[in-house]
């Protein structure tokens, strides 16, 4: 196990759910609450040095509870180490606190997410859709979104 | 409209005069096209290298673009349109002044290309009218060229209006 | 009483409007709408300015109006299916993403392509980052009106586009790469005739540089316009060669050396104050540099010995089936039944995939296909929908380095013949996040040329 991982688990025994290293990837599972706990010692600790937060995205399992499935991933840059949160999000209460306060990325990363899948982000300045139009209704990357959904903002030909 | 109805008074609407008269306004316009890119996409790094002097446009009179509704003839759209930016090609194009041609570059704006989806308009020919399809995904800039040269013999053909 | 008192402020400010007009900030500021459809060739965007004359005091960026639902299409078409959707992210150099995204498979499958296919990827790769460069700087340097440079740089990108072409077949949507190599082998005469455009392409750029350098209109407009530091760009996750004109000089050919560029001598320019100015120097340089590696790799790549080179023995289909059904199988191993003179030519060098020797990802060559009934029943199952590539459950991330930055993939895989979430970490979303606050206090046609030089991409950062 790597040594973020180990860290984590030592430190934030509470919202440890899991952890593993597929394919070298070192991935930790955290509940959603202690996200912003966990990002600002990630960021400021002396020996993990996670400096930047490279991508925030989410993945949709209809067929599992908590459904989605909100992911990190942060980079060191004078490490070059990767690390890999995942954060469980239940679909009735899609909530996450937002990273904002720490990183200037998470803003549009987060409203991507916001937009593509409908988890908020509490404490986000401005959480609004960025790829689809104004007035678009649904959230696209859902699974249960059809792929060839037509719109009606052009009019019935389309 | 003043001088065509003038002409078509005094000669007729299809004598001699008239149809040499269409014929040379023709002649003129097609070979002075001010085009419009609405470049998006991909097919953009192929216009940019028909207008280039590797494939050069210029021959056809068509090096400048303008890139002002107002003052172009040919609005030329390059690349997928998604929904988001439909009303805007509406609007420029709705901007336009006659005498004005719309070409499809690219098959994303012929019939949505393959993005069969929920953010793309499945051919631009459901919101605009178009003259000129050029399929390919990006067509080579010799189909571009094939494609004005066919433009050129549409507006040579067409009735003018003046 | 009170309602002198009242009159009495607006008579004075109606005497002096000017000082009315002063102290009225809304009055004095003007909203002006930059785009979507704009000159600028780089794609579509929308920048909300704020202007106080000619400075800019708030910048509001909208994007969002290429979105094509790549990540959506991704788990509707199978893995390969996948490859001309990535073409498409950053089309100028697509390459650099198809290969991007077989790194991520393979991860995910365990595959390590040979040797040689490292080698092809690598230069591959390097040709369209030149083409990547070429393009930005021609493009920004035509919107400061220096037409001319734009000429250059895109009679220069021709020279790419026909050595693409010659390897991959088209020019720029070439769904090049596979899942374990990639699709085809160098053909013939190819490495000379690209050390010779080399030189073509060196004198271009040479050229260029004598234009644009030291000009005094490009220094004034692009010096110290457009200004980030470096703990701003590490801040919204930039990277690139936005990142190394501040002075960071992270890449990740160097951090985490992927292909062959651990093999392969080359440096990383870096800027010092990044602006505009440094971070067409640091294009300009990594163009040098990728050539230099593309040198490199045509000396270290075997030139000829390779098992494509050699044609495969042929037997008639005939005398095979005669042979198999008396049970003399050891005259077939290592040939081939030849059915049809239309299957001439297959033993070129550039008909044949240099993939890893892995059943479940790699289809087998033509004529194995034809001529062999398990390589027809490989080819069967890797091609029949709803199976074809299966990786096996799980999730990985690579990253290789974009022209623009760090362009990563995040496949999630549920073992079946679909990926279940392909994800795409674009380089230039940061990038266009910090323009909100990198264009705040320049002026208005500082916009122009700070926007040149972030090489947006709407593929890439609208997906």
């Amino acid at each position: 196990m790597g040594r973020a991982t180990e860290i984590l688990r030592a430190r934030f025994a509470d919202c440890f759910l899991d952890a593993h290293e597929q394919h070298g990837d070192e991935t930790v599972v955290l509940r959603p609450e202690g996200i912003a706990t966990v990002a600002a010692f990630l960021r400021s600790d002396a020996e993990l040095q996670f400096n930047v937060l490279m991508d925030v995205t989410a993945v949709d399992y209809p067929g599992r509870t908590p459904r989605f499935e909100v992911v990190y991933h942060f980079y060191s840059l004078p490490r070059r180490a990767r690390l890999r949160v995942k954060l469980p999000v239940p679909e009735e209460q899609p909530e996450v606190d937002s990273l904002t306060p720490l990183w200037k990325s998470a803003n549009w990363y987060e409203r991507e997410v916001w937009d593509m899948f409908g988890i908020r982000f509490r404490g986000h300045p401005n959480l609004k859709r960025i790829l689809m139009y104004e007035g678009f209704e649904g959230h696209p990357l859902r699974k249960d979104y059809p792929i060839k959904k037509r719109q009606p903002l052009i009019g019935p030909m389309n | 409209m003043g001088l065509k109805r003038i002409v078509t008074r005094v000669f007729g609407d299809d004598s001699f005069v008239t149809t040499k008269l269409d014929a040379a306004i023709g002649w003129s316009r097609k070979y002075s096209l001010f085009m419009y890119p609405f470049v998006t996409a991909c097919c953009g790094m192929e216009y940019m290298s028909v207008s280039s002097s590797h494939y050069d446009l210029d021959r056809f009179g068509a090096a400048f673009p303008r890139f002002s509704p107002r003052q172009a003839d040919v609005l030329i759209v390059v690349g997928t349109i998604s929904h988001k930016i439909a009303p805007v090609l509406t609007r420029v194009y709705e901007q336009m002044t006659e005498p004005k041609w719309v070409i499809a570059f690219g098959v994303c704006t012929c019939t949505g290309g393959f993005y069969d989806n929920y953010a793309t308009v499945q051919g631009i020919d459901t919101l605009i009218p178009v003259d000129i399809y050029i399929p390919g995904c990006p067509p080579r800039p010799e189909t571009v060229i094939q494609g004005i040269m066919m433009l050129q013999e549409k507006i040579q053909k067409q009735r003018q209006e003046y | 009483m009170a309602d002198d008192m009242k009159q009495e402020p607006a008579v004075e400010r109606r005497d002096n409007p000017v000082a009315a007009a002063a102290e009225d900030d809304d009055a004095r500021r003007m909203v002006i709408n930059i785009g979507p459809s704009h000159p600028a060739m780089h794609g579509i965007i929308r920048i909300m300015t704020e202007l106080e004359g000619e400075t800019v005091r708030k910048a509001e960026i909208e994007i969002g109006y290429l979105h094509r639902a790549f990540e959506k299409s991704a788990e509707h078409v199978g893995w390969n299916g996948v490859m001309p959707y990535t073409d498409r992210l950053n089309y100028v150099s697509p390459l650099i993403n198809n290969f991007g995204y077989c790194m991520a498979v393979e991860k995910l499958m365990g595959i390590r392509p040979p040797e040689r296919a490292e080698y092809i990827r690598t230069l591959m790769a390097e040709l369209s980052r030149v083409g990547d460069h070429l393009t930005c700087v021609g493009a920004s340097a035509m919107e400061l009106n220096a037409f001319t440079a734009f000429l250059y740089f895109m009679a220069a990108r021709e020279l790419i586009y026909e050595l693409v072409e010659d390897v991959t077949g088209a020019r720029i949507t070439i769904a090049y790469g596979r899942v374990g190599g990639v699709r085809a082998d160098l053909p013939e005469g190819f490495i000379p005739k690209a050390l010779g455009f080399f030189k073509t392409i060196r004198k271009n750029i040479a050229e260029v540089h004598g234009l644009l350098t030291r000009n005094r209109i490009f220094y004034d407009r692009m010096r110290d316009t457009g200004v980030i530091c470096a703990a701003d760009a590490l801040d919204y996750g930039i990277m690139g060669p936005f990142l190394r004109s501040t002075g960071v000089a992270h890449d990740l050919r160097k951090a985490e050396p992927y292909h062959m560029y651990s093999r392969v001598e080359f440096t990383v320019p870096t800027g010092t104050r990044g602006d505009n100015y440094d971070r067409y120097l640091v294009r300009m340089e990594e163009m040098e540099q990728s050539l230099r590696i593309c040198e490199q790799c045509f000396k270290q790549m075997e030139p000829g010995a390779h098992q494509a080179d050699i044609p495969p023995e042929y037997i008639d289909a005939n005398q095979m089936v005669d042979a198999a059904k008396h049970a003399q199988t050891e005259c077939l191993i290592d040939r081939e039944a030849r059915l049809s003179p239309n299957m001439e030519g297959q033993e070129h060098r550039h008909k044949r995939q240099v993939i890893a020797d892995d059943k479940t990802a790699a289809m087998p060559s033509l004529g194995k296909t034809y001529g062999n009934i398990e390589s027809l029943m490989n080819h069967f199952m890797l091609v029949m929908n709803c199976h074809g590539i299966r990786p096996p459950a799980g999730e990985a991330y690579a990253a290789v380095e974009g022209a623009n930055g760090e362009l990563g993939f995040y496949v999630v895989s549920d073992g079946t013949g679909y990926p279940y979430r392909v994800r795409v970490h674009p380089p230039c979303f940061p990038i266009l996040a910090s323009l909100e606050k990198v264009l705040v206090g320049g002026m208005v046609a500082d916009i122009i040329a700070t926007f040149g030089s972030v090489n947006m991409i709407g593929g890439e950062l609208d997906r």
